[in-house]
């Protein structure tokens, strides 16, 4: 392992502006995307986004992301299904991992909202095979891969459609959707606590160290559901409501209605975004500064060096309020016809496919969850116009981020011989 | 950096800028009742003025509907189908257009309505244009439409609106007889050519009711799918 003393120091400076650009990168498309219903269904203005998305964000990273360590185990424990790799090669793996930061900016760049789960698998199977041959390499498991592509958007945009249903049969089509929307309205947000509590704890909170079990998981996810509820309950009574408005204002107020709602939703968002994706970004990184803090073992406990938490925060931060706010702008001007009670179908049915994929295992894409979603609030004739093009194109790029996250890995591990001759 | 690809999912919609042409027609229409109040006392300047608010109006109307037959690419994923949106602006952009020709004939014509028949005309003129107003109302339902997924409670509404502008072009079609009915009885005191253009202009006037009863029937259609 001569490479790792004599190029150790430049190793971790690459790695750290990797991470960040990937963080920058994350900060302006995907946060974008996370914020973009809230937005463009006018629940929130483009600065009260962007100031959420901050503060919960950061939130996210620094609270629910605090153990990355975790994180970096399962991305190498991730590989080991994919191949039986000797120990030896354990630095090229993570060094391969680069090639999916690459990815994943050249994907950002271009607006492509794919998967950094995906990107990191794709970059593994490249190494693997460059390193170890394609033998190594468990098909069966990519083959789970491809099917969610199928699978996941399916899930999510069928619950969407139920959910956008039940909201049509409870509120929208009865003779008075105000005062039904102040009976159910609470009942979602409950639901939506739920499944966005959920989330976290499935997400978050293990990487704080707080190990819960499933039951104590369910019973504080229901406790908050109920508390949220109420708040909701009473966050609704507060609202400005003319009761005397014609039948057109109602659906207006029923919208004010579920504004409520998609302000929560957007907190939530963006706080488990933050814990999660965040150690998307510096994953590798820090497993990198942890490979050459030991001298090239893979440390069974990597402990994270303590800068490399805020950098990660700090490059979705500035990535979000540089490039995601014209981003965001765009959306909040271009999206017509998205309405809250839209938003909200499309955003709990994401959150629920996330907590049904992370109970089952299966390696999903919040941007793929929430494509589906949206799809499915289409299907149920509920948005006004969807653009099938960049549906295709969305699910083209996922297609693709396997064989090119796996092209670039291999590209990279030939260069880095070449660098540094071995 | 190009525009976000998640959210180019969620293409422009097409339902505001026809409720917006809708609007536009209907207030074309709507300014031929001042323009005819001035034509029937010969203030041609006046009346001028009026047209020219006409022109104006159907002009933006094309122009509003030129945007959306562009901005209505094929790969659109829509609660209605394109063909039917793409006929409704059509059949709408219409009423515009024959508002503008009755105006421009008039005018160029300096075309006197007669005395014994103007109260009658003028109220076959306003309910041509309630017409339109009708048709323009339920096309403005078109986003509550959207906001119930073209089901149950909305749709009863609109087709009530459907009904009730059906029952308007009916009587217009039956105040056009009538009043062909006193245009014959007085048409051997005009100049005969005057007499042509008068059948003509109260013919044309009819067809704003029947265009909008037409983009009632589009809507119709669309609720049926």
């Amino acid at each position: 392992m001569d490479i790792i003393a004599s190029y150790g120091s430049v190793l971790v400076i690459i790695a750290a502006l990797v991470g960040f650009f990937m963080a920058y990168g994350i900060g302006a498309n995907d946060v974008a995307n996370a914020m973009g219903t809230s937005v463009g269904s006018k629940a929130l203005t483009i600065k009260q986004a962007i100031l959420i998305a901050m503060v919960f964000e950061f939130a996210g990273a620094y609270l629910a992301g605090g153990e990355v360590t975790s994180t970096i185990r399962k991305g190498i424990i991730d590989a080991t299904p994919f191949m039986d790799l000797p120990e030896s090669h354990g630095t090229w793996y993570d060094l391969g991992a680069f090639a999916a930061g690459v990815w994943l900016l050249l994907a950002s760049y271009l607006g492509w909202p794919v998967s950094t789960t995906h990107s990191i698998i794709g970059a593994i199977i490249g190494f693997a095979l460059v390193a170890v041959g394609s033998e190594a390499i468990q098909w069966g498991k990519v083959t789970g891969i491809v099917g969610s592509w199928i699978v996941t958007p399916a899930i999510s945009g069928f619950i969407a459609y139920l959910v956008f249903m039940s909201a049509q049969k409870l509120i929208f089509d009865t003779d008075e959707p105000l005062k039904n929307a102040k009976r159910f309205v609470p009942v979602y947000m409950g639901l939506a606590g739920f499944v966005m509590a959920l989330v976290t704890i499935k997400k978050g909170l293990k990487h704080v160290g707080l190990q819960m079990g499933n039951v104590e998981g369910f019973a504080l996810a229901i406790g908050i559901a109920v508390l949220v509820g109420f708040i909701g309950k009473l966050a609704i009574g507060r609202l400005n409501i003319d009761p005397s408005a014609d039948k057109k204002m109602q659906f207006n107020n029923v919208e004010k209605v579920f504004a409520v709602l998609m302000v929560m939703t957007a907190c939530c968002m963006a706080f488990a975004h933050g814990s999660n994706d965040v150690a998307n970004a510096i994953g590798p990184l820090a497993a990198v500064v942890s490979i050459v803090e030991h001298n090239g073992e893979i440390a069974k406990k990597a402990a994270l060096a303590w800068w490399i938490l805020p950098l990660g925060g700090f490059g979705i931060v500035a990535g979000l309020a540089i490039l995601g706010k014209r981003v965001i702008k765009t959306i909040g001007e271009g999206i017509t016809h998205l309405t809250p009670s839209r938003g909200f179908a499309a955003e709990l049915a994401a959150a629920s496919t996330v907590v049904i994929a992370s109970g089952t295992g299966l390696p999903i894409s919040t941007t793929q969850t929430l494509v589906g979603a949206v799809l499915g609030v289409g299907m149920a004739r509920g948005i006004a116009a969807l653009n099938m093009g960049v549906v295709r194109n969305i699910v083209v790029s996922w297609v693709i981020t396997l064989p090119v996250g796996a092209a670039l890995s291999i590209v990279i591990f030939y260069i880095l011989r070449l660098a540094f001759g071995v | 950096m190009p525009t976000n690809a998640f959210l180019g999912v969620f293409a422009k919609s097409p339902i505001k800028p026809i409720e917006e042409h809708i609007k536009i027609v209907h207030q074309a229409s709507e300014t031929l009742v001042p323009f005819f109040e001035h034509a029937f006392k010969g203030e041609w300047k006046e009346a001028a003025e009026y047209q020219q608010t006409i022109r104006n109006l159907e002009r933006e109307a094309d122009e509003l509907k030129r945007v959306v037959r562009l901005t209505l690419p094929r790969g659109l994923f829509m609660p209605v189908e394109r063909t039917d949106l793409l006929e409704l602006i059509t059949h709408q952009d219409k009423i515009a257009n024959k508002a503008k020709d009755i105006a421009g004939r008039v005018i160029g014509r300096e075309l006197l309505i007669p005395a014994a028949i103007q109260e009658d005309f003028l109220a076959y003129v306003k309910r041509c244009v309630d017409a339109t107003k009708q048709a323009s109302e339920a096309i403005n339902e078109l986003d509550e439409l959207l906001e119930t997924g073209f089901r149950g409670r909305e749709v009863t509404f609109v087709e009530k609106m459907l009904v009730e502008l059906d029952a308007i072009e009916q009587d217009t079609d039956d105040m056009q007889i009538k009043i062909r009915r006193e245009l014959h009885a007085i048409e051997g005191q005009l100049n005969p050519i005057d007499a042509m253009f008068l059948y003509k202009i109260i013919e044309w006037v009819g067809t704003l009711a029947d265009q909008a009863e037409r983009v009632g029937s589009r809507l119709e259609l669309m609720l049926a799918r």
